[in-house]
């Protein structure tokens, strides 16, 4: 288990506890153990000073920055126009399929999260999917089992 | 150096502004009045909710109104048919995400997004309503606020007033786009998260999104049941606001009407709650003075010094939660409407010779924080709840329109008796520095046997709207017994809106600034600009209500707290002295350290 404590410490030491902290400290938790609870949002507000309302307010409105417990790989599915009409959908339902969850849910086994994410840049080369920080394009339904395959083997 | 100045046309009329000027204040130069959702004087510029939009001349978008300065050549207008098509859609926007269920609102009559459908006849069916699919929640946890998600238009006065006024940051605008909304910390009920009570955000919401908890249905049911009898205080800052209220403009004295009304709603015995603020003066002020003497004299180094006023009790939250390692700083006096549930339900009872079981203490009052201190479980020094029921300024007003009665033409009455005389010194703890220039009044006397050296009794220095201010009493010449005071300059300083008292604290705390005595109000302008006083409220009216609050001092003959004869029967009769062993058992209270964040 990591301490966030010492990691926010840390953190604070090196680009001090304005408020301009807050991201780089939320990433770096998140980073860390892929999502923010009630306690680390309540540290993060104490180290800074700042009001947890304020807290929770930034890392709700960032898409990367969790609050719910999220599996080891996060899937994300670009669901912008363009990766829409290259097919999507398609790819969406591939990965349901597979992984036997819903948007927004996570295996039992807690390794995958699959969800929705808007233009990540690469339009020309859609359907696009994010699997943690590494980027798939030009998908299709028989290269998203296999990526995924390699993931549950690795 | 003298700003530049701007020269621009509004519907074709030239006008000339300051440089800086938004395009809604140039307006109003003119008359010309703008609609305005998210804006408000009090707060920082949001520019979000569009309802402002104007047309300017040239430009391919409909900017802000209050978000726009003005610039050289500008041609505005702001009533063009594209601006009314605008709007109205900009309302129907909003109407979409709102639950409009006017009929059955707290502030039916009373929202400003109702006044503007109604002005712009909008179309409801324009656009999809949203809000059942969309799912909300309805908070009403709390003692003092109810959050209704489904009635808020996000506009973020809330917010704004949160932070900047008060710093206390309970609410914030969290998620984002369509999912959007107004939470505390991971969506908690307000009373479980840093929440003050104040009600400041009540006071700022257009809508019926945040509105205080109403008891008024249970106070009709005690005052119809025959078997009990219902005794009502009334705060200082109520008499000089609650005319809002009810169409008479701000800065109106009704304290004799406002009298007669309780009257003829039928409460039994209609008491003053100044009558506990000159007690909490003689307790508070012999508190300081047992301090001082603790601190200077015996040199105990136990004794928190500066001691801070306890009357507010959005302060005595904020401290317990923000400073709790000053709690013992805070004085330990109630605060004038617990002393008078204290005393309803023991003095008050015996000397009417009613059983306490039997009598019911209800308070008005400025506040919405009243209605949380009133539940305290330490407020029950009487072996009973001290206060069964407090209501705001607003809600006394929703029960004189709902029993026909006509205020304006009421006849002026005066408070019953015991425990409904009151001093000058009582009136002006409804503004901020009130409780310390009446502190001042009586404790310089107690000390010197001399009035306070200032012309009539007015202590300027601690008066206005200034965040935080200081005064230095010197205290020459005293009585023997108050030898160790000869020559000692009494430092005080005063703020008022929690953000003020941040900063005063912050200073305390780290000791850049030393003081004997501190007086904090959580609301601005004090109890007068309270989150239970009419709406709406601005500098402006606070002014006329501060103004209103000194006449009301002015024309009392009494104006010291020691010299109301209801109070000095009551230490004769009852208390003994003050902080003597009753008053100890009924009058003081002890505070609780809370979470941070």
């Amino acid at each position: 288990m990591t301490d966030v404590k010492e990691l926010i410490q840390a953190k604070v030491k090196c680009i001090g506890a304005k408020r301009e902290a807050l991201m780089p400290i939320l990433q770096a938790i998140v980073e860390e153990k892929n999502y923010l609870n009630e306690e680390d949002m309540i540290q993060v507000a104490e180290a800074l000073d700042l009001s947890t309302a304020d807290v929770y307010g930034t890392a709700t409105f960032y898409t990367f920055l969790d609050t719910v417990p999220r599996g080891k790989y996060v899937i994300r599915v670009c669901k912008t126009i363009s990766c829409h009409m290259a097919g999507k959908d398609e790819i969406v339902d591939t990965l349901k399929d597979l992984l036997k969850v819903d948007l927004g849910e996570t295996t039992p086994d807690k390794n995958f999260t699959l969800m929705q994410a808007n233009c990540m840049g690469w339009c020309h080369k859609g359907p696009v999917m994010l699997v943690n920080d590494d980027i798939y394009t030009e998908l299709t339904k028989d290269k998203v089992i296999k990526i995924i395959h390699d993931y549950m083997g690795s | 150096m003298g700003k530049f100045e701007v020269n621009l046309k509004i519907n074709n009329i030239p006008v000339t502004v300051e440089e800086g000027t938004t395009i809604l204040d140039a307006a109003k130069k003119l008359n010309f009045r703008i609609p305005t959702l998210c804006h408000h004087s009090d707060l920082c510029v949001a520019g979000n909710c569009r309802v402002c939009v104007v047309e300017q001349k040239g430009a391919k978008a409909l900017p802000a109104a209050c978000a726009t300065p003005v610039s050289e050549g500008m041609d505005i207008s702001t009533n063009s048919a594209q601006v009314r098509t605008a709007r109205r859609h900009v309302i129907e926007l909003l109407l979409s995400e709102h639950r409009s269920e006017c009929t059955s609102c707290y502030k039916n009559g009373k929202c400003e997004l109702q006044d503007l459908a109604n002005e712009y006849r909008v179309n409801e069916t324009t656009f999809m309503k949203l809000v059942e699919n969309k799912g909300y929640t309805i908070d009403d946890f709390s003692p003092s606020i109810i959050k209704d998600d489904s009635k808020c238009i996000r506009c973020q006065r809330c917010v704004r007033t949160c932070t900047e006024m008060q710093s206390v940051s309970a609410l914030a605008v969290v998620n984002k786009g369509e999912h959007q909304k107004i939470a505390t910390f991971m969506n908690k009920p307000m009373h479980s998260v840093v929440c003050t009570n104040c009600g400041q955000c009540v006071t700022h919401c257009p809508t019926g999104a945040l509105i205080e908890k109403n008891y008024i249905d249970q106070v009709w049911d005690v005052i119809n049941n025959p078997e009990l009898h219902v005794v009502v205080q009334t705060a200082p800052a109520v008499r000089i606001g609650l005319g809002e209220s009810l169409d008479l403009s701000p800065g109106n004295r009704v304290t004799g009407k406002m009298v007669s009304a309780l009257r003829r709603l039928g409460f039994d015995s209609v008491l003053d709650t100044d009558f506990t603020a000159d007690l909490t003066i003689l307790e508070e002020g012999t508190e300081l003075l047992t301090r001082l003497k603790k601190a200077l004299v015996d040199k105990d180094t136990e004794t928190a010094l500066p001691m801070t006023t306890s009357c507010s009790p959005g302060w005595v939250k904020f401290i317990e939660h923000k400073y709790p390692e000053l709690l013992p700083n805070v004085s330990t006096c109630k605060s004038p409407q617990q002393m008078f549930g204290a005393l309803a339900k023991t003095f008050y009872a015996q000397k009417k010779g009613l059983k306490a079981e039997k009598v019911v203490s209800i308070s008005i009052m400025p506040c919405t924080a009243k209605k949380y201190e009133a539940n305290r479980p330490e407020m029950r020094d009487s072996g009973f709840q001290d206060v069964d029921y407090v209501l705001t300024t607003r809600e006394l007003a929703m029960m004189i329109r709902q029993a026909g009665i006509e205020f304006a033409s009421l006849p002026n009455e005066k408070y019953d008796s015991i425990m409904g005389d009151s001093s000058g010194a009582a009136v002006i703890f409804g503004a901020t520095g009130g409780v310390m220039e009446a502190a001042l009044r009586t404790a310089y006397e107690i000390v010197t046997g001399r009035e306070v050296p200032f012309e009539n009794l007015d202590i300027l220095p601690v008066r206005g709207l200034e965040g935080v201010k200081e005064a230095k009493v010197l205290i020459e010449n005293v009585k023997p017994e108050w030898g160790f005071l000869e020559g000692a300059e009494l430092s005080c300083a005063i703020a008022h809106g929690l953000a003020n008292a941040k900063i005063l604290m912050d200073k305390v705390k780290s000791g850049e600034m030393s003081y004997h005595f501190i007086e904090i109000m959580a609301c601005p302008g004090g109890c007068l600009g309270g989150g239970g006083q009419p709406i709406p409220v601005n500098n402006e009216i606070r002014e006329a209500r501060m103004k209103a609050i000194y006449e009301e001092d002015s024309s009392l003959k009494i104006r010291k707290s020691h010299e109301n004869p209801e109070v000095i029967a009551l230490y004769e009769q009852f208390l003994g002295e003050p902080l003597g062993h009753k008053s100890h058992e009924l009058l003081h209270t002890h505070y609780t350290g809370r979470k941070k964040y």
